[in-house]
């Protein structure tokens, strides 16, 4: 079983030359730190910056250059900032090539939600309902189940959706899978877990076919 | 040159009323006008309308018109890190309405630039799009939404010139631009005011006809709200 590293370690592989990349809150912020350094790769963060580096030195922090978890941050070489209309336009007009992003639930369908709890919690979907209607290729990182033991990969949302059936690709701490016009397909399950642990710990349609590889990383 | 500038806050602030709709810059409490909110704060104006991606934290920003009771309703994408606004929001004290980001700042846009109405991806499907014509356009379905109608704009810009010509700084850019002459009277206030002819016309990010009026601001605090470093050795 990966632990939220692990995730973001696997994610990572599917992170590619040329890409332009954005993280989501959470475990989707730890992907960057996996990245191979052998690539290119630029990371946009859409309060409005493209090109993001790491975490300032302690005493160079700029209030006036922060990421989308309001977080301090600093910029690589070749970076921009722009407004939030542009910021939006690179994602709703599909420039940005990858997002990965974290997710309460998502269904066989590819539907997803992450954004609110009704009566529990009401934050705001924030850029996500944009990410999720405008991104071709969307992987979302997350645990394959909730804190009851309960599946996170069901037949239908239960909880208010932040997309429809835009989710291709999902990463747990158990397995990697697509989301496939017949359901999820298992990919990859995760070191020492098993293909019956997987099956038990998803509600959805799960496809297993022939010899299931462990995942390498 | 068509002079912008207003002497401080009070006058820049002039016709400010109970009951209308501003819009505010900033994302987090970054690039946000905070001479603006501690003015209106002072002047005490209440039944507000706010357009703002967020909502201030509980003691900065947005949230001091909160605890003052100021807002009616709010429109924001992401309303977290404040528990009175949780608070008021639950009891029903305030209306919410939760807008995606990016369709949140061309709402703006699009009354800055003179389109009634526009479609968008975002929310198809959702509980955003209750109640709103969708539409399908090459195979993929949109949701029609509506350009703001405000009052007033409140940005903050890093340098601007008497002109109301902005420079921003950073990603404390974000909303601000589009929030400029999308209402009835944009007020801009700048880190720094220069006279006309100092700022270089390549590098402007906002040109004057979108601003009515500049004032120099003070005392900026421009709180982090996580503050995240690497220890140097």
């Amino acid at each position: 079983m990966l632990d939220k590293n692990g995730i973001a370690k696997r994610i990572a592989k599917e992170v590619k030359d040329g890409y332009y990349v954005n993280l989501g809150i959470g475990i989707p912020t730890l992907v960057a730190n996996f990245v191979r350094d052998d690539i290119s790769v630029e990371f946009q963060s859409e309060n409005g910056v493209l090109g993001m580096g790491p975490f300032p030195f302690e005493g160079e922090e700029d209030a006036d250059i922060i990421n989308a978890g309001k977080q301090t941050i600093t910029t690589l070489p070749g970076a921009s900032f722009f407004d939030s209309v542009t910021s939006f336009g690179m994602i709703r007009g599909q420039h940005v090539d990858l997002t990965i992003l974290g997710a309460m639930e998502v269904a066989e369908n590819g539907d997803i939600a992450n954004w609110k709890i009704p009566g529990k919690m009401v934050k705001g979907m924030g850029g996500a309902m944009d990410l999720v209607a405008s991104a071709e290729n969307i992987i979302v990182a997350m645990m394959h189940t909730n804190r009851a033991g309960e599946s996170k990969l069901l037949k239908k949302c239960t909880l208010p959706l932040t997309g429809v059936g835009c989710v291709k690709k999902i990463v747990t701490n158990l397995a990697v899978l697509d989301v496939t016009p017949e359901g999820f397909k298992l990919l990859e399950k995760a070191p020492g877990v098993s293909v019956d642990e997987i099956v038990k710990a998803t509600e959805g349609n799960l496809i297993v076919e022939g010899d299931i590889p462990e995942m390498d990383i | 040159m068509i002079r912008k500038t207003v002497a401080n806050v009070e006058e820049a602030l002039e016709g400010a009323k109970d009951g209308m709709t501003f819009m505010l810059g900033g994302f987090g409490l970054c690039g946000i006008p905070e001479n603006a909110i501690a003015h209106l704060v002072k002047i005490g104006v209440k039944d507000l309308t706010c357009i703002s991606n967020n909502a201030g934290v509980d003691d900065f920003g947005l949230g001091l018109l909160l605890h003052k009771r100021q807002i009616k309703k709010m429109i924001s994408s992401y309303v977290g890190e404040n528990d009175e606004f949780e608070r008021q929001m639950l009891s029903g004290e305030l209306e919410v309405e939760l807008t995606p980001q990016g369709t949140l700042a061309e709402k703006c846009r699009a009354a800055q630039a003179g389109f009634p109405a526009f479609y968008t991806p975002a929310g198809y499907g959702t509980e955003v799009a209750e109640g709103k014509e969708t539409r399908e356009f090459n195979g993929k379905m949109y949701v029609l939404e509506e350009a703001f109608k405000a009052d007033f704009s409140f940005v903050k810009a890093w340098k601007g010139d008497e002109a109301g010509n902005l420079i921003f700084k950073g990603t404390a850019r974000n909303f601000n631009p589009a929030m400029c002459g999308a209402a009835g009277i944009t007020v801009a206030e700048v880190e720094e005011l220069v006279p006309a002819g100092d700022l270089d016309p390549n590098q402007i990010h906002v040109p004057g006809i979108f601003v009515q009026r500049i004032f120099q601001g003070k005392n900026y605090e421009k709180r982090i709200e996580q503050l995240t470093v690497h220890k140097s050795n």
